[in-house]
């Protein structure tokens, strides 16, 4: 495969730059945005269309969507042992305060985009359980000694169940869903779930379905952010909430060299050792350097019609969660 | 190793490949779709010093845990294996036939073979004896992993060559794929190359055989494979797709190795 001519001038770009930065002994990586990247864009649309970035390389859109695919098909089954690894298990936190975060009340229905593994799906299920139950042990208690009127009043509501949470898992890639079926299996949960192939920018659903929408740690594999945030206003109800789990920006330029030296030196040797694939990691770690801050972000759920968008930091910034309400 | 090339124009990849020779002198940056810079051969990845550390560290502990994973073998072999390689390297420049091997870059594929014509070659032949090696203990040469993490091409190649070698060895050693005949084959490789991955695995695979097999290979075959390995010539710098036709006992003599002192068969591949 020769290389075309038309890509050079890109090319010497590209090693210019690239040599600036990696000199024979200079650890990999480079935390700080290069505008050199517009200047690729230049070069490079006017040769072959619109193109995006995938890691720190430049690629044409439509191929962005086919490479992350083939990312997440090749570490699906060692995704969550990767996370453990990588995060040393506090992507579980994580987690864990998106949910409190949402505080969901038993009867939501949740939309868990670019839920691969079902993380979040489960967690949402087993925190309204438990205050499903709760709520019932409260009224248990209340009503230990009824009056007659009470209980005549208790008959016909009877056949009414309390209405039961659901969450919806979609994602992109059939690979992640499978492995989140198994454990779903192992966990035993079977009601309350369900697994849908859906692409973040065009889900097949209708509109005003759901109570809240989440994307952990998806929306920055997704070309197009605007338009998965447009359908993610479209799908959810009126006084719906948008959640968003995803690597930000780490303002503390001390724990921001540690964790670039730590992105950069350690998590690809990861993924060789433990999933056997140096590559989608390199992607990994390139493409959170890639996303938006989170004052940027922000303003961009806000340009896609979410009121009162906050976020939160967590891990010293490592982590955000960015939360807006459809009204 | 410069950082800093002057962008080389691609010459044609094509004629890097021609009738499975991979003609390359010098070093040239690879273009290929994947951009990554500093690709000094297909599938070749750019680590610094540390992540090599690591990796080595950490495939070490993963291969130990799971001998199965022979990516693992294989990313320990390269990230160690540096001082070991200019040796190799250094030793078939020397040799007439391993300079040659090194300038026409010769690659054991079965793309590369031509297995009807070796299947009419008479027995006891260095070409037939590899067949039934293959064909016996049921491996192809195409499962070797590339080379990722050698930071030289010439290395890289030489790397290569040691792993498409092995099976070669395996047949001129007349050893089995099963433990004691791998473990048998590692001695050999310890003593030929001073790979440190051979070394480990000469020194912790004898903790995986049985008692009797443990015997045999302490007794007769252990000893014997040092002695060979050391008195023997550089393996990798035999031409072997040009002497197929050679009597395989006549290509030991002259490669300096003695014959097995036992008769170990495939059959008995029951693990260790």
């Amino acid at each position: 495969m020769a290389a075309s001519f038309k890509e050079l001038p890109r090319r010497i770009v590209q090693i210019r730059n690239r040599s600036a930065r990696f000199g024979p002994r200079n650890p990999l990586g480079n935390s700080t945005f290069r505008t050199e990247v517009s200047a690729y864009r230049c070069c490079s649309g006017a040769a072959a269309g619109r193109s995006t970035h995938f890691g720190f390389e430049s690629v044409p859109e439509g191929e962005k969507a086919e490479r992350v695919y083939k990312v997440f098909e090749s570490v699906a089954q060692k995704y969550d042992v990767m996370n453990d690894a990588m995060s040393l298990g506090i992507h579980r936190l994580w987690k864990d305060s998106l949910l409190r975060l949402m505080n969901p009340q038993p009867g939501l229905k949740l939309l868990d985009t670019a839920g691969g593994t079902g993380d979040i799906s489960f967690r949402f299920l087993e925190y309204t359980r438990s205050v499903r139950e709760g709520q019932l042990r409260h009224r248990a208690r209340a009503n230990q000694t009824p009056s007659w009127q009470e209980i005549a009043a208790g008959y016909g509501s009877e056949g009414e169940e309390p209405a039961e949470s659901r969450a919806v898992v979609c994602d992109i890639n059939k690979e992640m869903l499978k492995v989140g079926k198994e454990r779903a299996e192992t966990a035993g949960i079977t009601t309350g779930l369900s697994w849908v192939v859906g692409d973040a920018e065009e889900l097949p659903f209708n509109d005003d379905q759901f109570d809240v929408y989440t994307i952990a740690f998806g929306i920055r594999n997704v070309t197009h952010i605007e338009q998965a945030l447009q359908e993610a206003l479209r799908v959810l109800k009126p006084g719906g909430r948008f959640m968003c789990l995803e690597f930000s920006k780490v303002s503390n330029p001390l724990l921001s060299r540690l964790y670039d030296a730590y992105s950069f030196q350690m998590i690809p040797v990861l993924g060789e050792v433990i999933a056997g694939d140096w590559k989608s990691y390199q992607y990994l770690v390139e493409s959170i350097r890639r996303f938006p801050d989170q004052e940027t972000f922000k303003e961009m759920i806000e340009e896609a019609g979410f009121f009162r968008v906050q976020y939160v930091n967590l891990t010293g910034g490592v982590v955000a969660i960015h939360s807006g309400f459809k009204l | 190793m410069a950082a800093f090339k002057l962008p080389r124009y691609t010459y044609n990849v094509a004629s890097l490949s021609v009738n499975g020779k991979f003609l390359a002198r010098q070093q040239h940056t690879i273009w290929s779709s994947d951009h990554h810079y500093g690709m000094l051969y297909p599938g070749h990845i750019q680590t610094s010093p540390l992540q090599k550390a690591l990796l080595a560290v950490g495939s070490g502990v993963a291969a130990l845990q799971n001998p199965y994973r022979h990516d693992m073998v294989a990313v320990l072999g390269e990230t160690t294996g540096h001082m070991a390689l200019i040796k190799l390297r250094n030793r078939m420049r020397n040799d007439p036939e391993g300079y040659t091997i090194l300038t026409e870059r010769p690659r054991i594929r079965l793309s590369t073979l031509d297995i009807s014509s070796m299947s009419t070659l008479p027995d006891g032949s260095l070409g037939r004896e590899y067949l039934r090696f293959l064909d016996e203990n049921k491996v192809t040469p195409d499962t070797r992993a590339d080379v990722k993490f050698v930071d030289d091409e010439e290395l890289a190649y030489v790397m290569q060559r040691y792993r498409e070698v092995h099976d070669l060895l395996h047949t001129l050693l007349g050893m089995p794929t099963n433990m004691l005949g791998e473990v048998a084959v590692k001695w050999f490789e310890a003593a030929q190359t001073g790979l440190p991955m051979c070394i480990l695995g000469a020194a912790l695979g004898p903790l995986r055989l049985s008692i009797s097999r443990l015997q045999k290979l302490m007794g007769s075959l252990g000893p014997w494979a040092l002695r060979s390995g050391s008195r023997a010539r550089c393996v990798l710098s035999v031409f072997y797709e040009r002497r197929w036709e050679q009597n395989l006992e006549e290509l030991r003599e002259e490669l300096n190795i003695e014959p097995p002192p036992i008769k170990l068969s495939a059959k008995s591949k029951k693990g260790s």
